[in-house]
């Protein structure tokens, strides 16, 4: 399977990525490279192999419901570029 | 609806699990709190941290899926759901994808007396999202975190429903059963209990589905009727028309009671699911399922039956009583108290009680009567101490004051006239008075006994019994 020069610009749109268009081509045929290796690896026979979701073979760990966080507000806001009344201020969402 | 079509929906409910912390972080979820106040660095998305499960709501989520008789998942595995938005600090929202916690299940709805089985597909656990304000802020936007992070279990119907009843039904019972679990309070304004809705139509008799449009924003049962029959209407509509039905998401108006489309989905919904790699598989152990399990209270279907056979109560009254474990609950300890009066209690209960809850706006945990109170009015009417007419008129005092029954009945000197002969003298007095309602009732005119009746028991003040009034009067007049 191979990108196209659209294909990437809409992956790059998704993932809010910047790229230049002298780079665009560039980009497709890594990318392509990487799903050529993937159709490749696809051919292998997996009958019987459990897909696995992590490459670390452990179980996720649990903590007990407790409240352990206090509130730092003011401190995490000092880092923020605009706030009003405890909120975050962004650009106008327009739904 | 038009007879042709057929309505094809599905749900998908989010439930805000009752944790006392987030999923990921030790953050309070306390509704309700100063913006931003309960949002930490885990919450926020800010670099280097990690989420950590929460237990407890791993523990929920078995807890539904058992006791909708699902598939619990041995191995469970979180995913990133990758979008853009403002109330989304971490540009992806941890969900569930391809290993959900909780797999095929069923309920059984109730609709005009007839029992539908339900399927659920699914239901994973989630993290909810922040809230964006749009009041004006200079024309920028004010993001709230505090909800980030917040359990959420999102509980996806099969599209078994063919009307917006049975969508109500099916919500109805779902909302029911969350609060008998104790997993999510069910409080709607707050949020804790959302819908949106996935509307189709096709011709009746057709089997392939036709193109659905999802509803999102209907968050109380009333609106997710109206909001579907809308929906409904405006889909036949467009299809008769010539038009073609597209797949988008719509947003309920409750205002103008209509749907209005909320956003192409011309790049929406290319998620790019993949597996978390901040989170590890959950493992859910056999004996963690039959721990549970044994804690599992007695489930609504199973105490509605209980009780129709336990206290020969009917359908509609069993299924009103069995609506929450509180209502339940207080009318156990009603029949308890008063000496076993079921049949007494349930009446009372799903009228006299209920219809005064409504009408002051509360729940049964704020009934101003206590179910021991209530019990000491019961035991008086089943003794024959008052009449049932009596009986109201301590109900009222004993809803607007602290006595109990026994206190109210004694004070204001209400204990029903047993003795026959002092009614009797009454009855005669009345028959005396009332020449002309005599005659017209022995001249074959039922209805005029009516009237008689109303004296005489205007006359004892409503003390006395009006069955036996009735005996003797009829009595005497035929003699």
């Amino acid at each position: 399977m191979s990108l196209t020069a659209n294909d990437v610009k809409k992956i790059a749109h998704l993932a809010r990525l910047g790229i230049a268009e002298q780079d665009v081509e560039h980009y497709a045929k890594d990318l392509s490279g990487v799903l050529e290796l993937m159709t490749q690896m696809g051919q292998l026979n997996t009958d019987g192999v459990t897909p696995m979701a992590h490459p670390l073979d452990q179980m996720q760990r649990l903590r007990e419901d407790a409240v352990t966080e206090t509130d730092q507000r003011d401190h995490f806001q000092t880092i923020a570029p605009q706030t009003e009344a405890g909120l975050y201020l962004v650009p106008k969402v327009i739904d | 609806m038009n007879s042709q079509w057929e309505a094809v929906i599905g749900l998908e409910i989010h439930t805000q699990l009752s944790t006392k912390s987030k999923i990921f972080s030790g953050a309070a979820t306390a509704y309700g709190a100063e913006p931003n106040t309960q949002a930490c660095a885990v919450d926020l998305g800010l670099p280097g941290v990690l989420p950590v499960l929460n237990k407890d709501a791993v523990r929920k989520a078995v807890t539904f899926g058992l006791a909708i008789d699902a598939e619990i998942a041995p191995h469970s595995v979180f995913a990133r759901k990758n979008y853009f938005y403002p109330d989304l600090p971490k540009g992806y929202q941890i969900s569930q994808f391809e290993l959900p916690i909780v797999g095929n299940g069923h309920l059984d709805i109730e609709v005009d007396g007839e029992t539908k089985r339900i399927g659920i597909t699914r239901a994973h656990l989630e993290e909810d999202a922040g809230k964006s304000l749009h009041e004006d802020f200079h024309g920028l936007t004010g993001i709230d975190l505090n909800r980030a992070g917040t359990p959420l279990l999102e509980i996806v119907s099969e599209p078994d429903m063919r009307s917006a009843k049975e969508a109500v039904a099916y919500m109805r019972k779902l909302h029911e059963l969350v609060r008998y679990l104790e997993i999510c309070d069910g409080n709607m304004q707050e949020g804790s209990f959302r819908c949106d809705a996935n509307v189709s139509v096709r011709p009746k008799g057709q089997a392939e589905f036709g193109t659905r449009a999802e509803i999102k924003n209907i968050n109380s049962f009333k609106f997710v009727e109206k909001a579907i029959n809308h929906e409904i209407e405006r889909q036949i509509d467009v299809i008769e028309s010539g038009g073609k039905v597209v797949q988008e998401t719509r947003l309920y108006d409750a205002n103008k009671d209509e749907t209005r489309s909320m956003r192409s989905k011309e790049e929406a919904n290319d998620y790019r699911y993949f597996p978390d790699p901040d989170l590890l598989p959950v493992l859910i152990e056999e004996s963690l399922k039959d721990e549970i399990r044994a804690t599992l209270p007695e489930l609504p279907d199973a105490k509605k039956q209980r009780f129709i056979d336990q206290y020969a109560l009917d359908n509609e009254s069993a299924t009103t009583l069995t609506s929450s474990r509180e209502l339940a609950d207080f009318y156990e300890t009603v029949v308890k108290q008063s000496g076993g009066e079921a049949k007494l209690a349930g009446n009372w209960l799903t009228g006299d009680v209920l219809g005064a809850l409504n009408k002051a706006g509360l729940e049964i945990g704020d009934c101003p009567v206590n179910a021991e109170r209530l019990a000491g009015l019961i035991k008086r009417i089943a003794d024959n101490t008052i009449s049932g007419k009596t009986a109201k008129q301590v109900f009222d005092k004993l809803w607007n004051g602290s006595d109990s029954a026994d206190e109210i009945i004694e004070k204001e000197g209400l204990v029903q006239i047993t003795d026959m002969s002092a009614i009797e003298a009454i009855v005669d007095k009345v028959i005396a008075a009332n020449p002309v309602p005599v005659e017209q009732y022995r001249a074959g005119k039922d209805k005029a006994l009516m009237a008689l009746v109303g004296q005489i028991m205007k006359e004892t003040q409503g003390k006395a019994n009006p069955g036996e009034v009735n005996k003797m009067l009829i009595a005497k007049l035929k003699s």
